[in-house]
């Protein structure tokens, strides 16, 4: 009960936020939505398959890259054209990493992905003719829907119709991610995490699953990448670092990876935790680092997991 | 009797260590067969080599005619041939309805399909429902596997590989790590259900001899990774230096 109104109130909040006259607080949500949408597809690597995947930022930098490469560079401004064009490149440099990567399981899976997250930071780092180097590649404002709305300033693009548009991206990505959790496919990924022998005896093809939620992870990073550029204006190698990986693991555990809406709830209340510590103190890292490891001891469930101890403790 | 399972002089080595060294082995539709002998005559081995898990060095295994021979488990599912682990190999977090709709899903060649909603596949649901009367698990199909009493999680394990309809089932000591008084009880479970499901070949590896001799039409005698003896249970009994090799006591 308290967490169905809880949740109603966020919704309700999230979608009258822009009206409030708040712009700094309305464009700070933004990163979270392109977060959440990012974790929602690592949640499906490891909440449901049981990888836990420490280059998932190489498939958000992919998408942000793509998202300024087809801006700035081949003129094409269509943002439903650049997520699509984001998922596609997803598939197609997922495909033969996870051909690799879901060979192997546990801290060897973690390091492979890891390896490929800073593989691809050296390209975009030293191939500078291709991808700008440090400085990184300029995002153009894209159409939305066919609306070019040039008369709008930034700030009242960004916090007008890009914050709608990137929070119906979200609900869409959640209502996708919510059927495949749901279907025989998300049970199968789930019958691996929990004895992938046993399922393999039941006759279900493991490498084959797992490839597949790797592939599904990657869309949803690219897809999540290219709305977290847009508000930047920059697609930069850091997007690709594993500091950023890092961060992404961080919201994850944050926010509760047992429950289907925490890696929403851990985007939006990293982000805000954030801004908050960060024009608190400048050893805002070590505040982080504090609070990822009291998580970690105390809450092993997350923000998600102690909402539903409340909710259990009540009834 | 049609011939459902044939393996041919198999041998596997592990290292210099000869762990099968040319194992014949025939299994038809009709039978219950149980394979016997003192620890490390190779019959995991055997079974892993007959489920087509582990490669063997030499020899040929054909199921229904086809080469299955280190074919891996998802194909012999596919065709028709499931197995049960000696320890109990469950989903722990899985609940009993999930678990029965992993085998029921695989069965049906639904495991894949990323859109459809499972809690309205009426046609999983039926199956779940009637594999898990038939194992005395109806009343708890919510419960997490990893909660359940050791003779329902062996019950589980079992009812799990009987929800793929296979066409024979390969046992390792399904009634390893429960009570004597379980055990019968067990095994009248495996037995019953069997019948219903059309099963048509059980082949377990077992160490308790009052269930061997209880159930088996045939019995195979390992002994150092050779067949000592392939027989009737009668005749098995008869026999005085296998009976002292491989059961360890007279009879």
């Amino acid at each position: 009960m308290i967490v169905q109104a809880l949740g109603a109130a966020a919704a309700l909040g999230l979608l009258l936020l822009p009206l409030a006259g708040i712009p700094y607080t309305t464009t700070l949500l933004l990163p979270a939505f392109g977060y959440a949408i990012a974790l929602l597809g690592l949640n499906l690597l490891f909440g449901s398959t049981g990888l836990l995947s420490f280059g998932h930022a190489l498939f958000v930098a992919l998408g942000g890259y793509t998202a300024a490469a087809l801006t700035g560079r081949l003129g094409v401004r269509s943002l439903e054209l650049v997520l699509l064009a984001a998922a596609a490149v997803a598939v197609v440099v997922a495909v033969p990493i996870g051909l690799l990567c879901v060979r192997y399981v546990k801290i060897y899976f973690g390091m492979l992905t890891l390896a490929f997250g800073m593989l691809f930071y050296s390209f975009l780092f030293k191939f500078y003719v291709l991808t700008g180097g440090d400085e990184g590649m300029r995002v153009l404002r894209p159409v939305l829907l066919g609306q070019p709305l040039e008369h709008l300033d930034t700030v009242a693009f960004l916090t007008g119709p890009f914050y709608y548009y990137a929070l119906g991206v979200l609900v869409v990505a959640a209502l996708v991610m919510h059927r495949l959790v749901t279907s025989p496919f998300g049970l199968s990924l789930r019958s691996i995490r929990e004895n992938a022998a046993k399922a393999e005896s039941l006759g279900i093809s493991v490498r084959r699953h797992r490839l597949a939620a790797f592939v599904v992870a990657a869309i949803f990073g690219a897809v999540g990448g290219v709305l977290l550029v847009v508000p930047t204006g920059l697609a930069d190698p850091l997007l690709a670092y594993w500091t950023h990986s890092g961060n992404l693991v961080f919201m994850l555990l944050l926010g509760g990876f047992d429950h289907f809406l925490g890696p929403v709830l851990g985007a939006v209340v990293f982000i805000l935790l954030q801004d908050g510590v960060m024009s608190l103190t400048s050893y805002w890292r070590f505040v982080f680092g504090a609070i990822l490891a009291v998580v970690v001891i105390f809450f092993p469930r997350g923000l998600m997991g102690l909402l539903d101890a409340r909710r259990t403790a009540l009834s | 009797m049609s011939l459902l399972l044939e393996a041919t002089d198999v041998r596997k080595f592990y290292g210099d260590t000869c762990a099968l060294d040319g194992v014949s082995l025939r299994v038809s539709a009709g039978e219950f067969v149980s394979i016997i002998g003192p620890n490390g005559a190779g019959k995991t081995t055997l079974v892993n080599v007959l489920t087509g898990l582990t490669q063997p060095s030499s020899g040929h295994v054909r199921f229904k005619g086809t080469d299955v021979a280190g074919q891996g488990p998802v194909r012999l599912a596919r065709l028709g041939m499931a197995r049960s682990f000696q320890l109990v190999t469950i989903f722990p977090g899985l609940s009993v309805a999930d678990t029965l709709a992993v085998a029921t899903l695989s069965r049906l060649r639904r495991s894949a399909r990323p859109f459809t909603a499972l809690a309205r596949d009426t046609d999983v649901r039926a199956a779940v429902e009637e594999v898990a009367a038939l194992f005395g698990l109806a009343d708890r199909l919510s419960r997490p596997a990893s909660t359940l009493p050791q003779g329902d999680k062996k019950l589980l394990d079992v009812a799990s590989a009987f929800a793929l309809h296979p066409e024979m089932i390969l046992m390792d000591e399904p009634t390893s790590g429960v009570s004597t008084a379980d055990k019968i009880a067990i095994m009248e479970t495996l037995v019953r259900a069997a019948a219903r499901m059309g099963i048509r070949a059980i082949v377990q590896v077992e160490h308790d001899m009052d269930i061997v001799f209880g159930y088996s039409d045939r019995i195979v005698a390992l002994h150092q990774g050779r067949v000592l003896a392939d027989a009737t249970p009668a005749a098995i009994r008869a026999d005085a230096d296998v009976v002292a090799t491989v059961v360890g006591r007279p009879r």
